[in-house]
């Protein structure tokens, strides 16, 4: 059986004919393509899949494309590239707030919902804030630098 | 995950119809319970039925002496509800420390009250604060509705609408998490109305369950001294790899005590 969903990816139509039981992380990556938002333990635990749904950071696992209807989903390819990189993903790459590289598509789209959501950002918040994240290269070190940096950037 | 059929009913009304109609049907609000167990084949709906457009579920509003949760509300909206930070303040902060930010973005209050699960936040809140829970077919007292792990008085197709939590003098949850998962390994919410003190534990046993020895105690004397040698029974606690039955047992009397000391 297939079910026709009704969204927008990353600002353009992208309705398509699923199967019920496909998640929204697979729709990305294997319908459109969109390889960016990553699976790193399928169990909602990670963050490594992390998209942004009407706005607010959820786990692309742990969603069914069919629960999508009407719904605008943003992910690491919507909000810059590499000619015009978002404040978060520039704040990133000055702080080295990345090494192999596998988490932060997802750390990112977490940290942008972070900083829209909270008013101060001081450390032990941008901690908590990124505990849906996980990274093993790091020591989240450089992370909450990032996204202190960014932070500024993006409220200017 | 198993093939299933995805309904999206737009009334209470349509719901409780095709769950009727379905061979094994499974109401779906955030689905960060059921799409996981989906997915490790623990559950196998033939249906989901998707609440996700009945608005008249969502939302938070005051009434004479309580505040009225929508059970599809999710995590994120009761953290940072304005009027839960007035009227009930330990609902919004219990909410902002379920699980990680993207979950609070998903999960929904029903959704977590209806599966009971044992190390859910939520539970104690409903049972401290002695809730009633309205269903699309009655109201049930919260003393009435947890019944063991995964287990609540919820009949089959029954649909939890909405939660009627009376505001007390002063409550409060303190938990003690799980450090990878931030389930509750031991929570307890305290609660004070007209010299009554509620106390719920969750996470210790099967279900959510009230202790009424440090309640009384703390009825005559609201001080953690007071229930210092207090000593639950850890023959009725969970006993895993988090966390032994003794353990357990004591922590509930430590996080009771830190609960009254914030209380003070």
């Amino acid at each position: 059986m297939a079910i026709k969903v009704n969204l927008k990816v990353n600002g353009e139509d992208a309705s398509s004919v699923v199967k019920e039981n496909t998640l929204l992380v697979d729709f990305l990556r294997e319908n459109l393509r969109l390889t960016g938002t990553h699976v790193g333990c399928d169990t909602s635990q990670c963050g490594a899949c992390t998209v942004h749904m009407d706005g607010r950071a959820v786990k692309s696992c742990t969603v069914l494309a069919v629960q999508c209807e009407q719904v605008e989903i943003s992910t690491i390819e919507g909000i810059g590239g590499a000619d015009n990189l978002h404040p978060m993903q520039e704040a990133f790459r000055e702080c080295h707030g990345l090494q192999c590289g596998f988490c932060t598509p997802g750390m990112i789209m977490s940290s942008i919902d972070l900083v829209r959501r909270e008013r101060e950002l001081d450390e032990d918040i941008i901690r908590k804030g990124l505990d849906g994240n996980i990274c093993r290269c790091t020591g989240y070190h450089n992370i909450v630098r990032s996204v202190q940096v960014a932070a500024k950037k993006m409220r200017n | 995950m198993y093939g299933f059929k995805y309904h999206r009913p737009q009334t209470i009304e349509e719901a409780t119809k095709i769950f009727a109609a379905c061979e094994e049907g499974s109401y779906l609000a955030g689905g960060h319970t059921l799409l996981p167990s989906m997915k490790q084949r623990l559950a196998a709906p033939t249906d989901l039925i998707d609440l996700a457009d009945i608005s008249s579920m969502r939302g938070i509003r005051e009434e004479k002496d309580c505040v009225v949760i929508g059970a599809l509300t999710k995590h994120e909206e009761v953290a940072s509800s304005e009027l839960l930070h007035n009227a009930i303040p330990s609902i919004a902060d219990l909410a902002g420390n379920i699980g990680d930010a993207q979950v609070r973005n998903r999960g929904t209050m029903g959704g977590s009250i209806a599966n009971s699960d044992p190390a859910a936040d939520y539970p104690s809140a409903v049972l401290g604060l002695g809730a009633v829970l309205v269903s699309d077919k009655r109201e049930i007292e919260a003393d009435e509705f947890f019944l063991g792990m995964f287990e609540t008085v919820l009949e089959e197709g029954e649909i939890l609408k909405e939660v009627r939590f009376p505001k007390p003098e002063a409550s409060v949850y303190k938990k003690f998490p799980n450090p990878a998962s931030r389930y509750a390994v031991v929570g307890v919410f305290v609660a004070r109305t007209m010299g009554l003190v509620r106390v719920a534990i969750t996470g210790a046993g099967p279900c959510v369950f009230r202790a009424r020895e440090i309640e009384e105690i703390l009825t005559k004397d609201f001080s953690a001294e007071a229930i210092r040698n207090v000593r639950l029974d850890a023959d009725l606690m969970n006993d895993d790899m988090h966390a032994s039955a003794d353990y357990r047992a004591n922590l509930c009397v430590v996080m009771a005590q830190r609960a009254v000391r914030e209380l003070i």
